[in-house]
């Protein structure tokens, strides 16, 4: 296995055109799994293509053990890549579509033989070998196109949106198949994908990307919890994050956000949310307040801190594992995500607790999150509660 | 342990490698730069001078275009173009929609139906030229059939009818293209949504009714690409006519695919023929162009 | 043949695969316009069929035979003289239009799989453009290019030689063999051209393992089309050969308009169906690829 690192890789198709990658920094250790993810278009793939030596790129440099590949042919690069396609060749079977790469290798028959043997037992596709790829289901196509992949034991593993060709419940199987088989293999592995819970579920390390630029390259639980900006943070997460347009108050010496619910509502229809000390001039800007929606809880009668609000439910969606509720606070809905055995009827009236702590706060216009000062201390008061 | 690729900088086969695919087009673009369009120049360079059995290079100007559009053989053809492509083209659509919008019921043996009426397209014109110039004999063809049949009165003679010898072409003609604007058209029909006939039936409209409205005209791109292609084949329409009429009685059957052959390869008269080519080329583009705007332009909408 | 039984075989439901009890029953009412329809198709066939059976039948009448009798009349005395005399006429223009076929075939077939392969997969600045150029050759009126053409057989030193119609017929069939295989292959996935070469395999490997195996099709189409067009053409043949290098239209089409001597119907029908033989043939046995050139090359882009 092998690591890899994009130094400030560039791409751009023609000068008239806008760059579809941008300053690209990334590196990940031997044997690590990297998932890109963003919406179609972002440039991921194109940055999958590019790693591959499918698409040259326009400066800076890919690096693989420390030496630079960018210009190297894909047959040099050593790299194997699953397709979303599967790409498998429709006129040879299943042993041929394996042992194909390794033939062009020049490596031994026997060799061949023993290798599609080994990556036909891991995959389970033993009894497939000798049927053509229009023979096969879509899942056992994508094993294939994994076994033509594993064949080779190649440096780096790129997959393509591998899963996006399969039906929901495929899907999941396959991901946790995925996950197993690099944690058995330890392979180094670029995964291309838009799909968030992969990214989530999947990655030791996610790269957000977005018009050809990188948002956020971390690990999921960073991407998730500490996100860096509006779009990372509305990207990542199911049901999204809630987006609250809110006013700023200073007080006390730090800022407060306000939140109301409509009137009417029995019981305290505002609240103040503390959210530090924010630098001069924030207070006259639009922001917008972001919290997940398993980070809005029932106010409980334990006399918690917690600042809480009472808003009328609108609608509750029961999924099985938790219902999700719909309020609205500042006009806008929000979402919050229950226990399952927590359904308020419509029209009924909830009293909601935030966690100030887990509020996060971002600029309306550019989308940046803002960090309050003293937010370190903020965040410690509160562990002390916690721990108290 | 991995595989050992030796991780060379680019080698002279990796170079050669990416000329490749431009290397194997190259011959194939030199061929139509010089063998298309080079030619075309030259012809229409030809068509300035006053070449006549041999190429000369002496610049007359308009001077051949002025000589043709004084040819009362040219204003013959040309019009005979115009008489023969537009019943055909008519005629062939009319027989091909009808054929194939009957096809699509469902019949049996519809492949086999499909096979006879499309087998004259496999035929070379001079063949088609050569039976119909047999079926047509004034004197023993269908003429003396359908009297020795009982049609006392009938007459056909127009082979040898100066005014009439065009709808013999057209009637050979469209015997040999209708089976494929047939197929044309039942391939058009067949990739038609079938349920907004179904749609259309539950909307309380009969066959006729759902054929006439619905389907038919979502059959335009099939109905244009259908009219380009016949008119393309009558404008090249050379080897029927020299089969069937060799552009007589007199010069009344010519088109100007025969004007040109006649006038460049047999009268030694270059020039005039090469622009005579030329004035074909136009009218041919006057059809393309449209054509290719609006195909390229529903490319774009889609 | 009654009607309930053709109502019963081809019902509305047929066409409507769904049909409910009563769109079937409106239909089966209508039965007699559904056998209207089938004798519409089959008077039509018949009349397709005519030239084609008037052909065969003249061809094996004596001379006396086609002066008394009509086009279907059934000859009187079984001759195949008119074969016979035909084949000793044509006999080497059609090994001729053989010679210049089966070269020009296969030649402009295997140029437009690789001009169809570079401009599908390995696009280029340019090779777009390229293709458009190409594609208006489809359209071009060979009028247009046949002097400088015959001036360039001419200084090769081919004219009036197969060879030189072979050339000929290649250079421009390639504007529709090249259509062929590019629409072919823009329909194959990119995908497939970027694994094979993460796998190693180079410009014609790919081309001659992964792709050409999947072709055979669109091969069939464009051979099938090709050799059509080659031995039905006329105007090539006409206009760069003449005497021994002729191709079999020239034969026949000299043979039917000699003025000299007296006319000979049965032979000049032969002849003609010893022209047409090779194309009804392939035709028969092809004829869904055949189809499928036509339309292909209709529906262009």
């Amino acid at each position: 296995m092998a690591t890899l690192e994009l130094r400030n890789v560039n791409k751009s198709y023609g000068s008239g055109l806008a760059d579809t990658l941008k300053n690209i920094e990334l590196s990940i250790d031997s044997g690590e799994f990297l998932i890109l993810v963003g919406p179609s278009g972002c440039g991921k793939s194109t940055l999958m293509n590019c790693i591959a030596g499918l698409e040259s790129i326009s400066g800076g440099a890919i690096l693989v053990d420390g030496a630079d590949i960018s210009g190297m042919s894909p047959k040099d690069r050593d790299i194997a890549m699953v397709f979303q396609s599967y790409a498998l060749y429709p006129t040879m079977n299943v042993r041929d579509n394996i042992a194909f790469g390794l033939k062009m290798r020049k490596m031994a028959p026997a060799a061949i033989d023993e290798e599609v043997a080994r990556v036909a037992k891991l995959l389970q596709i033993e009894h497939l070998l000798q049927r053509k790829p229009g023979q096969l289901s879509g899942g056992q196509q994508q094993r294939v196109a994994m076994g033509r992949a594993l064949a080779r034991r190649p440096k780096i593993y790129l997959f393509d949106e591998p899963l996006s060709n399969l039906d929901a419940k495929l899907r999941v199987e396959m991901r946790t198949e995925i996950k197993l088989m690099h944690q058995r293999l330890k392979t180094t592995t670029v995964y291309v994908t838009h799909d968030q819970i992969e990214a989530m579920t999947l990655g030791d390390k996610v790269a957000v990307m977005k018009d050809g630029i990188i948002q956020q390259f971390g690990t999921p639980q960073q991407i998730y919890n500490d996100p860096a900006n509006l779009f990372v943070a509305s990207f990542i997460g199911s049901p999204p994050m809630n987006f609250i347009p809110v006013r700023l108050q200073r007080r006390d010496g730090q800022c407060w956000a306000v939140l109301s619910s409509s009137l009417g509502v029995a019981g305290q229809a505002r609240c103040e949310l503390p959210l530090g000390e924010l630098e001069a001039g924030m207070d006259n800007r639009d922001l917008i307040l972001g919290i997940r929606p398993e980070q809005i809880q029932l106010a409980a009668d334990d006399g918690a801190e917690a600042p809480s609000i009472c808003a009328e439910v609108e609608v509750t969606e029961p999924t099985g594992p938790d219902t999700l509720v719909f309020v609205n606070l500042n006009q806008t809905k929000v979402c919050c995500r229950l226990a399952p055995d927590m359904t308020p009827q419509v029209g009924s009236t909830l009293s909601l607790r935030f966690e100030p702590s887990r509020v996060l706060l971002f600029d309306a216009q550019s989308g940046e999150r803002l960090l309050a000062k003293k937010r370190q201390a903020t965040d410690n008061k509160v562990a002390q509660l916690k721990r108290g | 342990m991995s595989i050992a690729t030796v991780m060379t900088k680019t080698s002279p086969l990796d170079v050669l490698q990416r000329w490749l695919p431009k290397l194997v087009l190259a011959p194939s673009m030199l061929v139509v730069l010089v063998g298309f369009y080079g030619y075309i120049l030259w012809t229409l360079v030809l068509s300035f001078t006053n070449s006549s059995f041999m190429p000369s290079y002496k610049w007359v100007g308009l001077q051949q275009y002025m000589r043709l559009m004084d040819n009362d053989r040219w204003w013959v053809a040309s019009q005979n173009l115009l008489v023969f492509g537009g019943l055909f083209i008519g005629i062939s659509l009319v027989i091909g929609v009808f054929l194939a919008v009957l096809l699509d019921q469902r019949i049996r043996r519809e492949g086999f139906i499909r096979t006879i009426y499309l087998y004259p397209m496999a035929l070379s014109m001079i063949v088609t030229g050569t039976a119909w110039k047999w079926l047509l004999n004034p004197g023993l063809g269908l003429d003396k059939m359908l009297r020795d049949w009982g049609w006392e009165g009938f007459r056909l003679d127009w082979l040898v009818d100066q005014d009439r010898v065009i709808y013999c072409l057209v009637i050979a003609a469209v015997w040999q293209a209708s089976g494929f604007v047939m197929a044309l058209f039942l391939a058009g029909l067949r990739s038609v949504d079938q349920s907004i006939i179904r749609a259309a039936q539950v909307d309380g409209a009969g066959l006729p009714t759902i054929y006439l409205r619905i389907v038919l005209p979502s059959l335009r791109p099939v109905f244009f690409s259908a009219v380009m292609i016949l008119a393309h084949i009558a404008i090249k329409s050379f080897d029927l006519v020299a089969a069937m009429t060799a552009g007589g009685p007199g010069y009344s059957s010519d088109l100007p695919a025969m004007f040109m052959y006649s006038f460049t390869f047999s009268r030694g008269q270059m020039g005039i023929g090469s622009a005579s080519a030329m004035l074909m080329l136009a009218a041919i583009l006057t059809l393309l162009v449209p054509y290719l705007y609006s195909e390229l332009r529903g490319k774009r909408h889609e | 043949m009654n009607d309930a039984s053709v109502a019963q075989r081809r019902s509305a439901a047929d066409l409507l695969p769904s049909g409910d009890g009563g769109a079937k029953r409106r239909m089966r009412a209508i039965s007699p316009s559904r056998l209207a329809i089938h004798a519409t198709l089959l008077f039509a066939a018949a009349l397709y069929l005519v030239p084609l059976v008037v052909m065969l039948l003249t061809s094996i009448k004596t001379p006396e035979d086609i002066r008394t009798g009509n086009l279907l009349s059934w000859p009187e005395t079984f001759t195949l003289i008119g074969w016979v005399k035909a084949w000793s006429v044509v006999d080497g223009y059609f090994w001729n239009s053989v010679k210049i076929a089966i070269p020009a075939v296969l030649i402009s077939t295997a140029v437009g799989a690789l001009n169809g392969y570079v401009l599908s997969m390995w696009r280029f600045r340019g090779s777009q453009l390229f293709f458009g150029l190409l594609l208006f050759g489809c359209f071009l009126p060979f009028q247009t290019v046949l002097l400088p053409a015959s001036f360039t057989l001419g200084k090769l030193g081919l004219a009036n030689t197969t060879a030189g119609l072979v050339l000929v017929h290649v250079v421009y069939g390639i504007a529709f063999t090249t259509l062929f295989f590019r629409n072919y292959y823009v329909t194959v996935p990119d995908a497939l051209v970027r694994a094979a070469r993460l796998d190693g395999a180079g410009f014609f490997t790919i081309f001659g393992r992964i792709l050409l195996p999947m072709s055979v099709p669109i091969i069939m189409v464009c051979l099938i089309w090709q050799f059509t067009q080659i031995w039905n053409d006329f105007l090539f043949g006409v206009v760069f050969a003449s005497g021994d290098a002729q191709p079999i239209t020239v034969a026949l089409n000299n043979l039917v308009n000699t003025s000299t001597g007296a006319k000979e119907y049965n032979v000049d029908m032969a002849a003609a169906m010893i022209a047409g033989l090779p194309t009804l043939l392939v035709y028969i046995v092809a004829g869904k690829y055949f189809l499928r050139g036509l339309t292909a090359g209709a529906v262009k882009g």
